[in-house]
């Protein structure tokens, strides 16, 4: 992941660090990166950095809409038509708007920003790789001959997570949903992958969001809800234990509500703690390098090298994790929906 | 923490793109794929089934050819054996017809043959009956000359006669 990226930053720092206080703070730069910005940092050469620069795009009660680039707002702490980076307080970091009288407020904010520009780029990578396989299709007829290279590989793929995750956990009447859990495991599963190649135009830390995992688990909340059989909400409302356990305190039905909003909220923090984690880690681990140069350049270099083998080790596991996230929320997605949708035969059947 | 809060400008983008994605691929994306997929997967069903009616049809086509083999070596052998058996039968009646023929023409043969020989045996004997009354003639005018002789002869003769009338 933001290898690349990070050292660039961490050079720049580490040479300033170097004439003031030779002290890295190692904190403060991994949640710097896991934090969205306004503008894309790339890397820094020599004095100058190298970063893009985003559309800012405001609403503000009190002059409208605003769109300008991000430019304009940095070095932090800059102010442009009111607007400036607030660099501490409650809306650190964020765009705020102060007032002639001093007040801040913080303006209705739908900004590009790295985090937003990542989703718009991996959307677009997903929109043209399923695409792109589906237009293969085009013109073929059920006697053409199976797909090879790439098309082959997305057509395994799809129909492995259609059979074996979708098909398996929902059971009769998938159909319905399976465009939407498709969608949801190659959305997740880019997404993650994107993460993991540190430089421009992936590595931006999506799925790390939560509220990118809030819609998703929202999405999934609908799926379930919105199309559960008469079983599923007698289950939840009237569910077949002891009487005094519903009746007259409901025990049983306030802990089954409860459980609807639990499982896609657990859903919504396992995908977001899991990427967030998996960057954290990587980052921490690639700081060693650079918060070991005081320490000598024996030290700095042993270090180094055990840092790169973590890194490298941690990039790995990573690469599973991108895929077992994917895979564990569309089957965790599934399994609910499949829930959702039992009928009075099978459930005696059980 | 500001991590765990949800950026309204993300949630916005987020539902956006996402919504975006969804409604394009669950259109022309995946559905697509899995339609053609299941097509394919039925096609491939339907030709093994085909493929294995289609031998079931050789198999029988098969022994339907060596029955019919069969039933034609049977027939000829059948016809070999009429042929050899006519055969017979017509170098049979062939000889018994040329040995009828021939015992015919040898009874006629014979029966002209006795024939003739009872001509030729008759004609001898008038011939003979004629030589010998001839002779007999010249025996006679030779001897009756006298009248002595002629009669002693009729008395001869006559004698003769009553013997051979006893």
């Amino acid at each position: 992941m933001h290898v690349t990226t990070f050292s660039g930053r961490m050079n720049a720092e580490n040479e300033e660090g170097a004439k003031k206080s030779e002290n890295v703070d190692a904190r403060a730069i991994v949640l710097g990166h896991l934090q969205d910005s306004y503008h894309w940092h790339i890397t820094s050469l020599g004095e100058s950095e190298l970063s893009i620069s985003l559309p800012v795009i405001l609403y503000s009660g009190e002059s409208g809409w605003h769109i300008f680039s991000s430019s304009n707002l940095f070095p932090e702490g800059k102010a442009y038509q009111g607007f400036t980076i607030a660099t501490q307080g409650e809306y650190e970091g964020k765009i705020v708007e102060v007032d002639k009288a001093g007040n801040i407020t913080r303006p209705f904010d739908i900004s590009i920003t790295k985090t937003v520009l990542g989703l718009l780029i991996n959307s677009s990578v997903l929109l043209i790789i399923v695409l792109s396989t589906a237009f293969w299709y085009r013109k073929k007829t059920a006697s053409s001959k199976a797909p090879k290279g790439f098309v082959g590989f997305m057509e395994l793929f799809i129909v492995w997570v259609e059979d074996d995750v979708i098909k398996a956990c929902i059971g009769k009447g998938y159909e319905k949903y399976s465009p939407y859990l498709l969608i949801a495991f190659f959305f997740i599963f880019v997404n993650n992958l994107m993460g993991l190649i540190p430089i421009f135009p992936a590595g931006s830390n999506v799925t790390g969001n939560i509220a990118v995992t809030l819609v998703l688990a929202v999405c999934t909340f609908l799926a379930v809800n919105i199309w559960g059989s008469k079983d599923y909400w007698k289950e939840i409302l009237w569910p077949e234990v002891p009487v005094w356990l519903k009746c007259p305190v409901p025990f049983m039905p306030l802990i089954e509500i409860f459980g609807i909003f639990t499982k896609p909220f657990a859903l919504m923090i396992r995908l977001f703690a899991n990427i967030l984690a998996g960057h954290s880690v990587i980052l921490a681990l690639t700081s060693i390098i650079f918060v070991t140069v005081s320490m000598g350049p024996m030290v700095n270099g042993a270090m180094t090298f055990v840092s790169f083998i973590f890194t490298l080790f941690m990039n790995l596991v990573e690469l599973l994790v991108a895929f077992i996230q994917a895979y564990v929320f569309t089957m965790l997605s599934a399994v609910f929906i499949g829930l959702s949708r039992i009928e009075g035969k099978e459930e005696h059947a059980k | 923490m500001s991590l765990l809060v949800p950026d309204s400008g993300l949630l916005f983008w987020m539902l956006l793109s996402f919504g975006v994605v969804f409604a394009v691929l669950a259109k022309y994306g995946f559905p697509v794929i899995i339609k053609m997929v299941n097509e394919r997967k039925a096609y491939i069903d339907n030709s093994l089934k085909v493929a294995s009616e289609a031998n079931e049809q050789l198999d029988n086509l098969k022994q339907e050819g060596e029955l019919i083999i069969a039933k034609a070596h049977e027939e000829q052998l059948r016809i070999l054996n009429e042929a050899a058996a006519t055969r017979e039968r017509i170098i049979r009646e062939a000889k018994e017809k040329a040995q009828s023929e021939t015992t015919k023409m040898l009874e006629e043969v014979k029966l002209q043959i006795q024939a003739e020989k009872n001509d030729a045996i008759r004609e001898i004997r008038r011939q003979v009956a004629t030589l010998s009354v001839d002779i007999a003639e010249k025996v006679l005018r030779k001897n009756l000359d006298n009248d002595i002789e002629q009669t002693a002869m009729i008395d001869r003769l006559l004698d003769e006669i009553t013997a051979s009338k006893n």
